[in-house]
């Protein structure tokens, strides 16, 4: 079978949207003729035409805004934003309005739209172009938040996204886009929602990781001479806890890993439902591997501010040495 | 040709832009019958009626907030022909984009007043709109109204339909970057939208002239290259032919148009301020003098079609309405948690069945 990166296989599903179903709409800053800063939407317009593939003016709470409008009105929109760490100038459209709409009115109305955002480190961007925001928006209820990991999740994963009846923030890993090549079906295909994947079985610990660091926690167990099971969240918001409550009171030990800031994070609250639910199944404090809490470092000096795998190997040590 | 380095002359050809469209003056008489809007006699009567049943609304909820009964309250009383002559020039399958202020058009528009009661009381019931009501729930978030009517007067245009999207803002608002966004993208896609900047001098205590150095704020529509007139607000008929010309011209493709109108609000920002602080009597007296009501009812009275019987007709009806609209918000079951919890995702997560047995059988009167 053929071979696709993630900006392939993400193409892909958006042209498998846009194609069966006339309501759905792909726009942002640069979507169009220049198909996106990463090309995710490169011939889209030409195939699609303008009225439903088109470049917006520079304003991001302009274009969440105008989904959430679009939305109302029985469109399916796909906005981008061009860098998740532009989120900031939206978090009212976001926070403050699509994720309460259904709560807002009653469960009578959705809002079934689909933000795409680049995100995360490793390729020496710019401040503010790489930021895991995450955080953020996964402490707001009413919106899905996924992180695909491989070029099948990503194409499974975001049509989901996009026929899910909720509003969904779809993270793209910058440094996966392209460092990752697998076999992707050509047909249409969706990966569930409210699932988390086990990448690696195994049951001497337990590590819980999304996005690239899931990469980073694999090669750390294929080094390590423990039994490691990996999981990827795939979705990060709301988390699937059943498979990692499964996972966690099998190995006795968990380590979780992210590119946020430790404090106020993904897996700070994900550690909070273990202690509740898997306390007496724990045979080790369940241990971190963040960055620190400082702003995320951009340029090169990220090398030694995200986590990587000798960290994660070395803290899976310490678990199982407890 | 204008000397480019010229700031005065530039200013004062900004100010010359936009005349203030005034069609019945203080006295009940028609300034304009050039001007004068295509309406019948009897829709000239049940716009009166419309803004008599506001001014009793404001009056009685107002009361009802003190006593308790209704939740916080933002008064609207001074804007009804800003507020119910703009809705009344729309058709019912417009969709109207209201604050928490505009309460009155949204009722107009098609919201049960009993409804309108359940949402101050933070009644989730009182966003559950009848089917073919064409609106969003009043918005809390100053602005976010205005990059929404630009999504959804884009929708319009690309579904072809012929109808519009109307939503307002206040002064103050008009300060908000989101008000500089949804203007601009509604320009830039031509979207079927009409934005009225409600200008009633006070953004809670801040005056109008410490928002903006702008001498008119219906200018800022320029900048974004979108139409915009400028209307006395107390004039109901102003208002109305304001809003129909704006609706025919952004259906037929035209663009957006923005609307100020220059308005006064006679109560408090909310029930929890006091105007005194920050605002003098002789000022509220003066606009008190320019009210719609008056001017309304001296030229309907003038033409025959007015007197003081149908007007506390209207009074009687309007406290008839207002009496049933309570006794339903009393029958109506209190929320429970269970219920939002339900409302967050149409498809809910496990996560959340999990919460939702810990928060079982929480209900609110």
């Amino acid at each position: 079978m053929r071979q696709l990166t993630i900006v392939q296989a993400l193409n892909e599903a958006l042209a498998i949207k846009l194609e069966e179903d006339g309501d759905t709409l792909v726009f942002g800053e640069d979507i169009g003729k220049n198909g996106g800063v990463f090309r995710v939407t490169d011939g889209l317009q030409d195939k699609f035409g303008g009225d439903r593939v088109f470049d917006t003016p520079l304003a991001e709470s302009g274009i969440l805004g105008m989904a959430i409008g679009l939305a109302e009105n029985k469109f399916r929109p796909v906005p981008e934003l061009q860098f998740f760490g532009f989120v900031l100038e939206a978090m009212d459209s976001i926070a403050g309005q699509m994720s309460r709409y259904r709560y807002r009115t009653g469960g009578a109305k959705n809002l079934p739209i689909t933000i795409r955002a680049p995100f995360g480190g490793g390729v020496h961007t710019p401040e503010l172009h790489s930021d895991s925001f995450e955080g953020m928006v996964t402490q707001v209820p009413g919106i899905r938040v996924v992180v695909p990991s491989s070029p099948y999740d990503a194409k499974g994963l975001l049509i989901s996204s996009i026929e899910s009846d909720d509003p969904v923030l779809f993270l793209e890993h910058l440094k996966l886009y392209r460092s990752v090549k697998e076999e992707v079906p050509k047909e249409k295909y969706t990966v569930p929602l409210d699932k988390a994947n086990i990448v690696r079985a195994g049951d001497g610990v337990t590590v819980v990781a999304y996005g690239q660091m899931v990469h980073e926690a694999v090669l750390a167990a294929e080094k390590s001479d423990a039994s490691v099971e990996v999981i990827d969240l795939r979705t990060i918001s709301p988390i699937d806890m059943d498979t990692i409550e499964k996972s966690v009171k099998k190995t006795g030990n968990v380590v979780v890993v992210q590119e946020a800031q430790r404090s106020s994070g993904v897996m700070g609250n994900l550690l909070g439902e273990i202690a509740e639910h898997c306390f007496m199944y724990l045979d080790s404090p369940p241990k971190r591997v963040t960055p620190p809490d400082t702003a995320f470092a951009f340029g090169a000096a990220e090398n030694i501010w995200i986590p990587d795998s000798v960290k994660i190997e070395e803290t899976i040590r310490e678990t199982l040495e407890f | 040709m204008l000397n480019p380095f010229d700031a005065e002359a530039q200013f004062e050809g900004i100010g010359k832009l936009y005349p203030v469209l005034r069609i019945l003056d203080e006295e009940g008489e028609i300034v304009d019958d050039t001007l004068y809007p295509d309406i019948s006699d009897d829709e000239l009567v049940e716009l009166m009626k419309r803004m008599v049943w506001g001014r009793i609304y404001d009056t009685r909820v107002t009361n009802l907030n003190r006593q308790g009964v209704l939740g916080n309250y933002a008064p609207s009383g001074g804007q009804e022909a800003s507020q119910l002559a703009s809705q009344f020039a729309l058709e019912p399958e417009d969709y109207l984009l209201p604050t928490y202020r505009d309460i009155p058009p949204l009722v107009m528009h098609g919201l049960p007043l009993h409804k309108a009661f359940l949402w101050y009381k933070g009644h989730v019931e009182g966003n559950l709109f009848p089917e073919g009501l064409n609106a969003m729930p009043p918005q809390v978030i100053i602005g976010a109204q205005i990059v929404q009517a630009a999504g959804l007067g884009l929708s319009f245009k690309l579904r072809k339909e012929n109808r519009v999207v109307l939503t307002y803002i206040g002064d103050g608002g008009s300060s908000q970057g989101d008000f500089y966004e949804g203007l601009n993208m509604a320009g830039s896609f031509d979207a079927k939208a009409i934005f009225i900047v409600q200008n009633n001098g006070f953004g809670i205590s801040t005056p109008r002239e410490v928002q903006t150095r702008a001498g008119t704020l219906v200018q800022k529509a320029a900048a974004a290259g979108v139409f915009g007139i400028q209307v006395d607000g107390m004039d109901p008929l102003a208002v109305y032919s304001a809003v129909k010309f704006a609706r025919k011209y952004a259906t037929e493709g035209c663009g957006p148009v923005l609307i100020e109108t220059l308005t006064y609000r006679y109560g408090p920002h909310t029930m929890s301020d006091d105007p005194a602080r920050y605002r003098d009597d002789e000022e509220l007296t003066a606009w008190e003098k320019k009210d719609q009501l008056i001017r309304m009812r001296k030229f309907l009275q003038k033409k025959g079609l007015w007197d003081d019987g149908i007007e506390s007709q209207t009074e009687e009806q309007v406290r008839i309405e207002i009496k049933e609209a309570l006794e339903k918000v009393r029958q109506t079951p209190g929320q429970t948690v269970d219920g939002f919890i339900d409302n967050m995702y149409s498809v809910k997560p496990e996560l959340y069945k999990r919460q939702q047995e810990s928060h079982a059988g929480r209900r609110h009167s």
